[in-house]
């Protein structure tokens, strides 16, 4: 009945010892050849793997945050820059009313200045005028009255009053 | 009957434990047992070389098959079962997890069609790695009697019960463990190679039958033989998933600070 392909009838739960030594050998070559060559890359292929994606998640929050502080800072500078400009321009604005003010009030007073030397220069220069005339006047007068009356009037004094008198009347007669 | 029919057509029927044992190619080293691990161990070695000849961070399309073989004993089950430690071990049980799914699958190769893991010297041969490997590292983290200790001794239990929980912890602990873990797997195997042969070699004998109704009834079970190839293909994944966990969930326990 029984048309066993095999010379020996075998208990199933006995190893055959040769088998023993086969599989020890053979899976033993497995490991080595696997553990050495095969699976430390692989774990660190893992590992980078992991590392690049969460590496990559994290690098790009960090950018996400350094641009969003970077965008708040530029908006306070912005901000602080606006205000700055604002004073500056007040600043500048008061400035220049106060320059105008300035150079108003010393123009002014220049002018005045110039005016009043003016003022003093013509009322000096007619005092001389005036004095000068007076001195020639007064020896043409003479001169001419000498002439006409070919009396020389040696005494001065006299002569002054002659003159005075002379002009007062002139003056008088100038006035009339 | 039927029986006088297989004998006369060389059916081998009904199945036996003899099935298992095929004549050996050339001697007791060349076996079709031997062979087949041998190829195992080749197309993993060539696999897994191929996938990380020039590993990229964008894995290409065998890297990523291999990834998420790594990815999955990874996680799953090294992290699962031992937190983050364990990870350490994912290399070596990923190497685990993928040689004894390859060789459970074996055995719904065409030409192949039987699990090496149906001879139990393989399941005995990594069973006693992964029993060598917890003890081994249960002993150096705690020394031999802490970890002798940890292992046998349950806390917060009236002394007198350890008279009767030391022998059933030690029993648990250092001879059901490993003899469980490699009787699992092997009796899987050898259950699904016998399943599928009842199926498939009794399909070929009612075909082989005089009576038509006999004859016509093997499509039933040439149609449960397929069933039970596609139910195989589960058992071989969840064995290997099994074998793995267990080991990893006693890597663990060695790992562990207290019992």
């Amino acid at each position: 009945m029984f048309i066993a392909a095999t010379d020996v009838d075998h208990h199933p739960l006995v190893p055959i010892w040769q088998e023993l030594v086969i599989g020890t050998i053979a899976f033993g070559l497995l490991c080595f050849v696997l553990l050495k060559f095969v699976m430390p890359r692989m774990e660190a292929m893992y590992q980078a793997r992991v590392d690049a994606i969460e590496g990559g998640l994290k690098r790009a929050e960090a950018a996400q945050a350094e641009a969003n502080q970077v965008l708040e800072q530029y908006r306070a500078q912005l901000a602080e820059v606006r205000t700055e400009a604002a004073k500056i321009r007040d600043d500048a604005r008061s400035d220049a009313e106060g320059i105008r003010q300035d150079i108003l009030g010393k123009a002014r007073e220049e002018s005045d200045r110039i005016i009043a030397a003016g003022k003093e220069q013509l009322a000096a220069e007619r005092a001389t005028i005036v004095r000068e005339l007076r001195t020639e006047v007064g020896t043409l007068a003479v001169d001419l009255a000498s002439k006409i009356v070919g009396e020389s009037l040696a005494d001065e004094a006299r002569r002054k009053g002659t003159v005075d008198r002379f002009l007062s009347g002139l003056e008088s007669a100038g006035a009339r | 009957m039927s029986g006088q029919l297989v004998v006369a057509q060389g059916i081998p029927w009904p199945p036996s434990v003899g099935d298992f044992y095929p004549p050996n190619v050339a001697g007791p080293w060349v076996t079709k047992f031997g062979i087949m691990v041998w190829l195992a161990v080749a197309l993993l070695i060539i696999f897994f070389m191929l996938a990380y000849r020039k590993p990229t961070l964008v894995p290409g399309k065998t890297q990523w098959y291999a990834e998420s073989l790594y990815g999955l004993v990874r996680d799953n089950i090294a992290r699962e079962q031992m937190g983050n430690a364990g990870i350490r071990f994912a290399p070596y049980l990923t190497v685990l997890f993928s040689f004894i799914a390859l060789t459970n699958l074996f055995g719904i190769v065409p030409g192949l069609q039987i699990s090496p893991n149906s001879h139990i010297a393989f399941p005995i041969v990594l069973a006693a790695i992964s029993y060598v490997m917890y003890l081994y590292i249960g002993v150096r983290k705690d020394g031999l009697g802490s970890y002798l200790k940890k292992s046998l001794i349950i806390p917060g239990v009236p002394w007198p019960m350890h008279f009767l929980l030391i022998p059933i912890e030690f029993l648990q602990n250092f001879i059901n463990r490993p003899v469980t873990l490699a009787v699992r797997l092997f009796a899987n195997m050898f259950a699904g190679h016998l399943i599928l042969l009842v199926f498939t070699l009794g399909g070929f004998v009612m075909l082989a039958s005089d009576n038509v109704f006999v004859q016509v009834t093997s499509v039933f079970s040439f149609a449960m033989a397929i069933l039970m190839a596609f139910f195989e293909v589960l058992v071989a994944l969840l064995q290997a998933y099994v074998f793995v966990t267990l080991t990893a969930n006693y890597i663990g326990t060695s790992l562990a600070d207290d019992h």
